[in-house]
């Protein structure tokens, strides 16, 4: 199944990341009321730069996947660039727009999702949350 | 375990829906409780009324409003004949359970007082949760919720405990969608009629299952939805006991439900036409008599006891497969089993099932109060029909191995 590749599966088993950070400068809680998966994601900043990003919550193997690939992505990136890209990662599961991103590489393993539409939210459902945590403290964002 | 007499193909060639492959695979379509499918002889009648008999009811001197009304009203004459009410006057059709219960809400409202209460369960529908919070928040009421079991059961014995002088109104599901039991309601009602308080029952996972005769279970107020019984979306009934669609005010206004209008003084129309306000969905109504008469022709008996063995058959076989949990294991049931399987969450086990050709429901089923209760977020629900073979059971046990086989 395209959905549940490989890639997808091995992050979802041995989810990276999935710890609550030492420190902790921002975060932000994902949440998908048609399933009740949530998600928290944390950055522990360092001169404007991500010095730990990790996640902890309950989801589905799409949801736990993204999450983790989304720790990995964004780990060490200067704020402006995690922006860009969480940016594109959201396009690209959402829209199906191919960015030329090295760092997404293993993201792309997600694509499958494109053919389940009720399965989109789950993948994105990290990234939201990530980016409501560049945005400001302690939110919570709905996929709804 | 044997298969009663009952010629599953023979009706299966009804259903042109079901002949279908999904991702390849044949369907088995396994989601019922959400919505049933409609028999040819439903979309046939749809068919004949939009293509020869269509035209605006009760208005009209002319041939086709004269057919469209005598169709209308015929269907209503359908419905009082299967849930066994005294008079069609008491017969509201409504565009749904969830319109229907909202009725009862409205119209009760303006004689519920800051103090009063309302008794619900804790195995509600949302559609029989929020219709009652949102009236306790209008008027200071208090929403009380009688509680369940482990295994899904309603602990009738709390209930006239739990009814006191200021008790309103009882509401309680006949079928439960996420679990599957059937509730004793007849005994429910009798128990809340002995302190005078009336009883609403949500009848919308029954009607497809069970007889219902509303005079013998004594209920006030039944609702139930075209969809779930064969029929078409958009329709629904509400049934209620004259004496109580005649106290009770119209809820919205408009056409059909006046007699006479003037700037300063209104006349409502008769029962039930008195809750029918606007053009009402005329060919939902007409379908709904079709898919009525199609239960009817299979046998109300038959298809209990042909789904009863079809449970058991899903049960027996779930019950076999390791990690596998039972959510909803009532003694009395109708053929719905909600399950959750470890490592698995239920979404992914839908997506990987529907790769299968499987069609099951995963998610909250519209009752988060029992999903909290188990302390799951979500089961996966197989629900049957009388059109399900056990080959459809073999396929989904079958795809649960392969999901189990990727994911667990
Ligand atoms: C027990 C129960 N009550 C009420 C409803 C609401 O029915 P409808 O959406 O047709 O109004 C449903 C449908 O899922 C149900 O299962």
């Amino acid at each position: 199944m395209e959905i549940y590749r490989e890639r997808v599966l091995s992050h979802y088993r041995e989810p990276h990341n999935q710890r609550h950070p030492d420190s902790v400068d921002h975060q932000a809680i994902g949440f998908n009321p048609l399933c009740g998966d949530k998600l928290t994601v944390y950055f522990a900043l360092e001169n404007d730069v991500l010095a730990d990003v990790a996640f902890e919550g309950t989801g589905c193997a799409i949801a736990i996947a993204s999450a983790s690939m989304m720790t990995e992505a964004l780990q060490g990136l200067p704020l402006a660039r995690a922006q860009q890209l969480i940016d594109a990662a959201r396009a690209m599961l959402a829209h199906g727009e191919m960015p030329d991103e090295e760092r997404l590489a293993e993201v792309r393993a997600l694509e499958g999702v494109r053919e389940y539409p009720s399965r989109i939210k789950c993948a994105t459902l990290a990234w939201s949350a990530a980016a409501a945590a560049l945005d400001g403290n302690m939110q919570q964002v709905s996929t709804e | 375990m044997s298969s009663p007499a009952f010629d599953v193909q023979s009706i299966r060639n009804d259903f042109p829906i079901l002949h279908q492959e999904v991702h390849g695979c044949p369907l088995a379509f396994l989601d019922s409780a959400a919505s049933a499918q409609r028999p040819q002889q439903v979309l046939d009648a749809i068919d004949h009324y939009y293509s020869h008999d269509h035209a605006n009811v009760h208005r009209g001197v002319h041939t086709l409003s004269h057919r469209a009304t005598d169709a209308y009203e015929g269907a209503r004459e359908k419905v009082r004949a299967f849930i066994n009410a005294k008079t069609t006057q008491e017969i509201v059709f409504t565009s749904g359970t969830t319109e229907a219960i909202n009725l009862v809400a409205a119209s009760l409202g303006p004689s519920i007082c800051a103090g009063d209460e309302i008794l619900i369960t804790h195995m509600e529908h949302h559609s029989n949760i929020v219709p009652w919070k949102m009236l306790c928040e209008r008027s200071g009421a208090v929403l009380k919720v009688v509680p369940i079991d482990r295994d899904g059961v309603l602990l009738t014995d709390k209930i006239p405990d739990m009814i006191n002088a200021r008790t309103r109104l009882l509401a309680v599901t006949h079928v439960s969608n996420a679990l599957g039991t059937v509730n004793p309601v007849k005994s429910i009602v009798a128990t809340a009629h002995t302190a005078g308080v009336p009883v609403l029952l949500d009848g919308a996972q029954a009607t497809l299952h069970a007889a219902v005769d509303v005079q013998e279970l004594d209920c006030d107020f039944y609702a139930f939805s075209g969809h779930k019984m064969c029929g078409p979306t958009g329709i629904g009934v509400l049934y209620g006991r004259e004496a109580w669609l005649e106290r009770l005010p119209p809820w919205q206004g408009g056409g059909e439900m006046i007699l006479s209008v003037t700037f300063t003084d209104t006349v409502y129309n008769k029962l039930p036409y008195k809750f029918e306000a606007g053009t009402p969905n005329i060919a939902g109504a007409i379908g709904l008599g079709a898919a009525i008469d199609y239960l009817l022709h299979i046998g109300r008996g038959n298809i209990a006891a042909y789904e009863k063995y079809l449970l058991d058959y899903l049960t027996d076989r779930l019950a076999q497969i390791e990690g596998l949990r039972l959510i909803g294991t009532a003694p009395d049931k109708a053929g719905v089993q909600s399950f959750v399987i470890d490592g698995i969450h239920p979404h992914d086990l839908g997506t990987v099932l529907d790769h299968k050709g499987v069609a099951i429901r995963t998610g909250h089923h519209c009752a988060m109060p029992v999903m909290d209760f188990f302390g799951v977020p979500g089961t996966a629900r197989a629900s049957l029909a009388f059109y399900n073979t056990t080959a459809e059971i073999d396929q989904l046990i079958d795809a649960l191995a392969v999901a189990r086989e990727m994911l667990a």
